[in-house]
C-alpha cells in the first residue's frame, strides 16, 4: 500500500481499425492509469458510434517524432525526386483498375 | 404460455434503477473519459429496461401499460428493483447523497450487480420467452463489459493507494450485505423459473460468490461479511432512497404527461 497516487493520469494513443479497413488508424489519444484501461477508455470514447473492431493502444512517451523544425533538412530533399513517383509507366488494359 | 410480468418488471427495475444513479455522473465524473464509461453503462442499462418494459407493455394488453407509463407513473412500492441499487453513492446514508458522491461506491455496486446480471442473463438467453431470450442475449455481452469495467476498477482501486484501498474496502463492506437480497426467496423468481421464463437466484449463488472472492483477493480486499438485515426492495419494500430517485427521474414526465421530443 505504498503505491503513491498518480496526480496525472499519462496520455496515450489510441489506433482504431474500422470493420472495412486493413489497418489501424491513428485517432487521437486519452488519458488513463494504465494499459487495459486505456484500452476499455478508448472503447468508450472513441467506438461509441460503431467507428472500430479492434483497438490498439500506446504509451504517448514512447513515440519519437520529428521536430517541426527538422521539417525541411527531413522532407524538403524528397520534393526535386518526382522519378520516385511510378508516374512514367504506362498500364496495360488488361491490369485494370490499380 | 402465461407470462410473469412481475418477474420481467424486477429485471426491468434493476436496470432502469441503477442506470439512472450512475447516470446521476455524467457531467460530474472524476474525469472526462470515466464520465464517457459510467455514461455509456447508463446508457446500455436504460436500454434493457425500455426492452423488458416494452415487452411487459405488449404482453399485458390491458392499454394501460406502456414503457413510460411502466417507468415514470409507478411508485415507491410498484417497483421490484434489489434495494442495493437505489442506494445513494456514498457509504454514509445521509437522505439524498447528492453533493457527496464516492467512485467506489459506484464502481462496486455495479460490481456485485453485473457479476450477477452476467449469471442471469446466461441463463435467460436459453428460456422459453423467446423475447426475453433475445433480450437476454444481448443483455449479456452489455453486461459483459460492465462486469470487466467494474472488476477492473475494484481490482485498481484496492491494489492501489492507502486511499483509494481504504475507499473501497468500506464501499465493499457497506454493500455487501444488500447482496443478500440476491438469493432471497420470492415467489415472483419461483413461479418465473417454474414456468421456464425465469431462474432460480439460489442456483447461481456459488458461482457469483467465486467470482467475487477471486476479485476481491485481486484486490488484496478482506473477505465482507454478508450478516444481518435482508433488504426487500424486489418484494417492494424499498429503503428512503427510492423515493428521491424517482421523484427527480420521474418529476418531468408527470409536469409534462405525453410530452414528446
Amino acid at each position: 500500500m505504498t503505491t503513491p497516487a498518480l496526480k496525472e493520469w499519462p496520455l496515450w494513443e489510441v489506433f482504431i481499425r474500422s470493420k472495412q479497413g486493413l489497418e489501424h488508424k491513428h485517432c487521437g489519444s486519452l488519458h488513463a492509469s494504465d494499459a487495459q484501461h486505456a484500452l476499455q477508455l478508448a472503447r468508450d470514447v472513441y467506438t461509441r458510434r460503431q467507428e472500430g473492431v479492434s483497438i490498439w493502444v500506446l504509451p504517448s512517451a514512447s513515440i519519437t517524432a520529428s521536430a517541426p523544425e527538422d521539417k525541411d533538412a527531413f522532407f524538403e530533399p524528397a520534393a526535386d525526386k518526382i522519378y520516385r513517383h511510378p508516374t512514367f509507366y504506362e498500364i496495360p488494359d488488361a491490369v485494370g483498375h490499380m | 404460455m402465461a407470462v410473469n410480468t412481475d418477474y420481467l418488471l424486477h429485471l426491468a427495475d434493476n436496470a432502469l434503477i441503477l442506470g439512472q444513479r450512475n447516470a446521476e455522473w455524467c457531467g460530474h465524473a472524476p474525469i472526462l473519459e470515466e464520465d464517457l464509461a459510467i455514461s455509456n453503462i447508463s446508457l446500455d442499462l436504460i436500454g434493457q429496461a425500455r426492452m423488458l418494459y416494452q415487452h411487459v407493455a405488449v404482453l399485458r394488453k390491458d392499454g394501460r401499460s406502456s414503457e413510460d407509463l411502466l417507468a415514470y407513473f409507478r411508485d415507491v412500492p410498484d417497483f421490484r428493483n434489489y434495494t442495493l441499487l437505489e442506494l445513494p453513492h456514498s457509504t454514509a446514508l445521509a437522505p439524498t447523497a447528492s453533493g457527496d458522491r464516492d467512485y467506489a461506491v459506484t464502481v462496486a455496486r455495479n460490481y456485485l450487480y453485473s457479476a450477477l446480471m452476467v449469471l442471469i442473463w446466461e441463463a435467460l438467453q436459453n428460456c422459453k420467452d423467446a423475447q426475453l431470450a433475445a433480450i437476454a442475449a444481448k443483455s449479456l455481452k452489455e453486461a459483459h463489459y460492465h462486469l470487466r469495467y467494474s472488476r477492473d476498477w475494484v481490482v485498481r482501486f484496492g491494489d492501489g493507494t492507502e486511499e483509494s484501498h481504504q475507499r473501497i474496502a468500506a464501499a465493499m463492506a457497506f454493500l455487501m450485505p444488500y447482496t443478500q437480497e440476491f438469493w432471497d426467496h420470492s415467489s415472483m423468481e419461483k413461479n418465473a423459473a417454474a414456468e421456464g421464463v425465469g431462474v432460480e437466484p439460489a442456483s447461481l449463488r456459488a458461482n457469483w460468490e467465486a467470482e467475487v472472492a477471486a476479485t476481491l483477493m485481486l484486490a488484496t480486499l478482506p473477505a465482507v461479511s454478508t450478516q444481518g438485515f435482508v433488504p426487500q426492495g424486489k418484494h417492494g419494500v424499498h429503503s428512503e432512497h427510492l423515493g428521491y430517485v424517482l421523484a427527480e427521474m420521474q418529476s418531468l414526465a408527470r409536469a409534462h404527461p405525453e410530452a414528446v421530443w
